[in-house]
């Protein structure tokens, strides 16, 4: 167990100096965010006028629920493209060879993520509060709200994980960052989940980011609700892309 | 002229050639934009309900976005094959011969011209799939085209320059969400007058790209508009002589270095 440990540690500070060291790979899954929050709350407060918008909380608000989960899934993909870079360059096999507990790797990487995306959430906060963002939950609410972030953060992580350790190359970054990108986006994004029409309506009712969007929102607005529902849904996730990363560390062994 | 004109044939021809030899390279720009088009007119079709909306199709008035983001993608992939060519020393050797900085320039952008010019005609015939009807017409299409292609020669030109002043991929890939930031902040998801909050209408005011997008809405949703295709063209074409100013500036200034 504390062998486990002591590579989680290990590699999780080693990926977050290699992180804080360079700032092309540091910035960009940064600003991402902030753009897409600046964008989305400056650009589309109108929207909060049309008729049925029942959030109470400020557009502001709704929108950073979806770009602080946004931010998560995404520094838990960019984490995975790390991984894949490991491989390219011939650091992850040396550590599987040195490792005495290899689980301990995904756990590094998942702490690594971990404190990648607290960074980040931390910047995109102070940011949404500047810019007046309305906060309407208590404490207990807002812990739920991050909760949520930091469980999405590790599936994000788990899932890039697992395509990192089968492909080994960056160049399964698309394979990475697209299914997340179309999970994020098929939800309510912009308005909530009744005002969405057609085919997205249906496709957004069964998303299960729907579930976390609902519940975060609920959360900072101070009426949770669906976070039974939420949690579920994070918990089941969590644990089928852990399941997912650990069969692709296995294949990476074998790999040798 | 036969000379250069031959010159900038040649370069052209090997930029589109490589541009399109490469799938991982020229796929996600002519997919992604339709993704985003597909499930952003779907999930802000709501914003068509407020008053003052220019049109009750969402994936009309939204269209447009997708030309300007193909163009993006464009000057990513112009700038970063011309930071290749100065990585691996093609630059160098280029030197070496009687090339034409003009032709060098003009050519290099033809993988991006190619690009854009695809991605125009996909763009176009996906929407007009999907039901948006073009309120100018034939002509009106024909002019989308033209001011897309130019619109990507122009972001295609600023990749060339920021590849310059890098010397890398990785440079030319970091400036991207900067980019897309200057993108986001423009009138791309609503009518500049219905952008509620003053500090972000401000600054899609002054920022040319909202122009751009304007331009090509304008020959979409509202027919034929003088004052926003006079501003799109305008812009267009200052984007072109003052990317291909810089560029050729900072050729000048590499090549020397050389």
């Amino acid at each position: 167990m504390r062998s486990r440990i002591d590579v989680a540690l290990a590699l999780a500070y080693r990926q977050t100096t290699v992180l804080l060291k360079n700032p092309s790979l540091f910035l960009p899954p940064m600003l991402f965010p902030l753009m897409n929050f600046l964008a989305f709350a400056g650009g589309l407060s109108r929207l909060r006028h049309v008729q049925g918008f029942d959030f109470q909380g400020g557009y502001t608000a709704f929108t950073f629920v979806f770009v602080l989960l946004q931010s998560a899934a995404f520094g838990g993909v960019f984490a995975g493209f790390g991984i894949a870079r490991d491989f390219e360059r011939g650091f992850a096999k040396r550590l599987l060879v040195s490792a005495p507990q290899r689980s301990g790797i995904i756990l590094g990487y998942a702490l690594a993520s971990l404190m990648r995306w607290a960074m980040i959430a931390i910047v995109l906060t102070v940011v949404a509060l500047a810019s007046g963002m309305q906060i309407g939950g208590s404490g207990v609410d807002l812990f739920g709200l991050y909760a949520l972030a930091i469980i999405f953060n590790q599936v994000g992580l788990l899932w890039a994980c697992g395509v990192a350790m089968r492909f080994q190359s960056v160049q399964a970054g698309p394979l990475m960052q697209t299914p997340v990108f179309l999970l994020l986006f098929l939800a309510p994004v912009y308005v909530p989940l009744d005002l969405l029409q057609g085919w997205i309506h249906s496709v957004a009712r069964f998303n299960p980011l729907t579930f976390l969007l609902e519940a975060g929102r609920g959360f900072i607005e101070g009426r949770p609700t669906q976070v039974a529902a939420a949690f579920a849904v994070s918990a089941i996730l969590l644990a089928v892309f852990a399941v997912w990363a650990k069969t692709g560390l296995a294949r990476a062994e074998r790999a040798g | 002229m036969t000379t250069t004109l031959r010159q900038i044939w040649l370069i052209a021809r090997r930029s589109i050639i490589r541009t399109f030899r490469q799938p991982g390279v020229f796929i996600p720009p002519l997919t992604f934009p339709l993704m985003l088009m597909a499930v952003n007119s779907n999930g802000l079709r709501a914003a068509t309900h407020l008053p003052g909306f220019p049109t009750h199709s969402f994936l009309a008035f939204f269209l447009p976005f997708s030309f300007m983001q193909g163009a993006l993608f464009a000057s990513g992939i112009a700038g970063t094959d011309f930071a290749r060519d100065i990585d691996t020393g093609f630059l160098n050797r280029l030197a070496l011969t009687p090339v034409r900085d003009s032709a060098l320039l003009l050519g290099q952008i033809g993988g991006a011209l190619g690009i854009g010019a695809v991605q125009a005609v996909l763009y176009l015939t996906v929407g007009l799939v999907a039901g948006v009807h073009i309120d100018t017409g034939v002509p009106g299409a024909i002019l989308i085209l033209v001011l897309a292609l130019l619109i990507a020669v122009g972001f295609g030109t600023l990749g060339l320059w920021i590849a310059l002043r890098t010397g890398s991929g990785e440079g030319v890939q970091s400036q991207f969400p900067l980019l897309f930031f200057v993108l986001f902040i423009s009138s791309m998801n609503l009518p500049r007058n219905l952008i509620e909050v003053g500090w972000f209408r401000d600054l899609a005011t002054i920022n040319p790209t909202s122009y751009l997008i304007e331009a090509l809405r304008s020959l979409v949703i509202e027919g034929w508009n003088g004052e926003a295709l006079g501003l799109g063209f305008g812009f267009t074409f200052a984007l072109i002589a003052g990317s291909m100013w810089l560029a050729s500036r900072q050729l000048k200034v590499r090549m020397a270095r050389t």
